[in-house]
């Protein structure tokens, strides 16, 4: 038999019995479409991650105070002395090759006031550096100077929502605010960016670092922000990181360092098995949508008797009779498959469209894997049915009318 | 052409053992016009069915054009069944949803001959019969008599040199019935060999050789009486 005449007559299958043709494709599509629907979420959910992740900058290099041991065993009764991590570290960072720009960063709590008018904010402390390496922009004015990061400028940039609570439309640059028991000077005013990691950047202001140490009254920093010089340059940068505290620490390793790169790569691979699992606890249904097949199939071969006795008479081997029960199964499975794919994008862009935040889209391997395992468990399913068929008794199938 | 040689065909009906054929010895001859009458369940349609190469006899040998067939697996029965046999049924046997067209070709696609000189064979005869006007027709637009013809024409399509008949008029009036005799015979007439079951001892006086079975036993062989049919 010509491949494109089991086509064919396969086809004349379908139109016979639409309603049987509709089944098996409806289960068919249903379990397709949830598959690609779980994909294009947790593929979403990944995007969305990495995006937040890498919104923070590039090539980031975090430098934490005082060491992470995983090593398990009892803690040491006296405590070993953590030092502080100092801007005088921060700055050293910066004879490090693989090392362009750091932010010492140091955080914290405390009224801001205009006048009558008091919000409590997250007052960041750093460097005019933080403005490139976190990728933030300004809406107006200057960021901090680009001064000896050990002078305490009574300067402040704001996030644009303590923008207009404290200022509403008047304008903001040059006033005077207070926080805690200082005043700075309005010095530019931050571009809206959204929240980052949960963080509202819009709800902060930015000071030097040497003003916020004297706000918080403490010399250790909260963190530091490094960031390489080329994405190839991370793992350097983060060496030389330990070796310059170290050195500078008495031998002492007493800090953590994480790389961006690190923390996005566990992520994905975490997203990634999500998306994974999800989509293969769905193909489940893809199993269940090949026992309908069967089933269905399985009508279809004694409903078929007279028809499959008759094609052996006119001279179908067994083996052609399987290859065209095999060729409708598989046809079928492939054919709702197919239609599943577009229900599930239909799907994936109805999601998008109620929840815009969500980057949706199927990874591109799910489309072929799900059509792939759409036809082979019409095919696994249709064996059974197909090999009744093809060992019918001629005699027996033509005899009755 | 045909040669059976102590043929025995045996069904388990139950516990108990039936002899549908017993014993049976035949010798067709190419181009001869058999019939085989007999009242029911003496066996004339199973004895068809293995010359048909559709049942498989319980003992004895069955040689086809010198070969014999007991050995051939299923997918070599089934190329002789395509190449050098054709079957017509009481009841027409189409498939319901193809047209008259696609019935007759279906020999064909099964042969894995290409779509065009597929087409011309069929057009042939299509016309052959009368059946143009009715070429993409369904089973249940047409008549008894047209049905059969279709029929006579898918059995005919790929020439085969044995033509089987169980009852071909058994399901028709009387014109119609006419007309499909008229057109084996004409087959027959043209060096196909013909065979027909029916109870219709007036179809079956038609044949130059004839056959009566009881329980499974040929009884009567008129080619035993006369001169022999073959030509």
């Amino acid at each position: 038999m010509v491949p494109a005449d089991v086509f064919r007559f396969t086809l004349t299958t379908f139109r016979s019995n639409r309603l049987r043709l509709g089944l098996m494709l409806s289960a068919m599509v249903i379990g397709v479409a949830a598959v690609v629907i779980l994909a294009s979420l947790g593929e979403a959910a990944r995007r969305f991650v990495i995006g937040e992740f890498s919104a923070l900058g590039t090539n980031l290099v975090l430098v934490f105070p005082g060491r992470t041991e995983t090593s398990g065993g009892i803690p040491p009764l006296v405590g070993e002395a953590v030092r502080d991590l100092t801007i005088e570290d921060a700055l050293a960072l910066l004879r490090s090759p693989a090392v362009i720009r750091v932010a010492p960063i140091n955080v914290g709590t405390a009224p801001v006031a205009r006048g009558r008018l008091e919000r409590d904010a997250t007052v960041v402390g750093t460097t005019a550096d933080m403005l490139q390496v976190r990728h933030m922009k300004m809406a107006e004015g200057e960021f901090l100077p680009a001064v000896d990061p050990r002078r305490a400028e009574p300067v402040v940039v704001l996030g644009d929502t303590m923008r207009t609570e404290l200022f509403g439309t008047e304008p903001a640059l040059g006033q005077w605010v207070r926080i805690g028991d200082r005043r700075f000077r309005v010095a530019g005013v931050l571009e809206s960016a959204g929240e980052s990691l949960g963080i509202g950047l819009s709800d902060a202001v930015f000071i030097p670092v040497a003003s916020a140490q004297m706000l918080f009254d403490t010399p250790s920093l909260f963190r530091i922000m490094v960031e390489a010089k080329s994405r190839a340059m991370i793992a350097q940068a983060k060496q030389d990181v330990i070796a310059i505290i170290r050195d500078r620490h008495d031998g002492d390793e007493d800090v953590t360092v994480i790389t961006q790169d690190a923390v996005l790569q566990s992520f994905d691979r975490i997203l990634r098995a999500l998306t994974l699992t999800v989509s293969g606890i769905a193909s489940i249904s893809l199993a269940v949508a090949g026992v309908l097949i069967m089933n269905v199939m399985l009508v279809a071969v004694s409903q078929r008797k007279a028809e499959i006795g008759l094609l052996k008479a006119v001279g179908a081997s067994p083996r052609q009779i399987l290859l065209l029960f095999l060729t409708e199964a598989g046809l079928l499975a492939f054919c709702g498959g197919l239609i599943g794919v577009g229900v599930g994008e239909l799907g994936s862009q109805l999601v998008q469209w109620w929840y815009p935040v969500l980057p949706m889209g199927a990874p591109v391997w799910v489309i072929p894997a799900v059509l792939a395992v759409a036809l082979l468990s019409g095919i696994i399913f249709g064996v059974s049915p197909a090999r009744r068929a093809a060992r019918l008794d001629p005699v027996q199938a033509l005899a009755r009318r | 052409m045909i040669q059976l040689e102590q043929v025995d065909r045996n069904f388990m009906v139950g516990e108990q053992q039936v002899r549908a054929l017993a014993d049976v010895n035949l010798e067709i001859a190419a181009g001869e016009y058999l019939s085989i009458m007999g009242p029911s369940g003496s066996g004339k349609s199973t004895l068809l069915n293995i010359i048909g190469l559709l049942d498989r006899p319980s003992n004895g040998k069955y040689r086809l054009a010198g070969r014999d067939t007991t050995g051939l697996d299923d997918n070599e029965q089934a190329r002789l069944r395509r190449e050098s046999l054709g079957f017509v049924f009481q009841f027409f046997h189409l498939i319901p949803r193809l047209t008259a067209a696609e019935n007759i070709g279906l020999p064909m696609i099964l042969a894995g001959i290409p779509a065009e000189q597929r087409q011309q064979r069929i057009r042939q005869l299509l016309q052959d019969y009368g059946l143009t006007d009715r070429a993409d027709h369904r089973p249940d637009q047409l008549s008894g008599g047209q049905r059969q013809r279709v029929a006579i024409a898918r059995a005919t399509v790929m020439s085969p040199q044995i033509l089987l008949a169980d009852e071909p008029t058994g399901n028709l009036d009387r014109a119609s019935g006419k007309e499909v005799v008229r057109i084996i015979e004409q087959l027959n007439n043209n060096g196909i060999t013909l065979i027909v079951v029916t109870h219709d001892p007036e179809l079956g006086r038609r044949a130059r050789r004839q056959l009566h079975m009881v329980d499974g036993r040929i009884v009567e062989d008129s080619a035993g009486e006369h001169a022999h049919g073959s030509r």
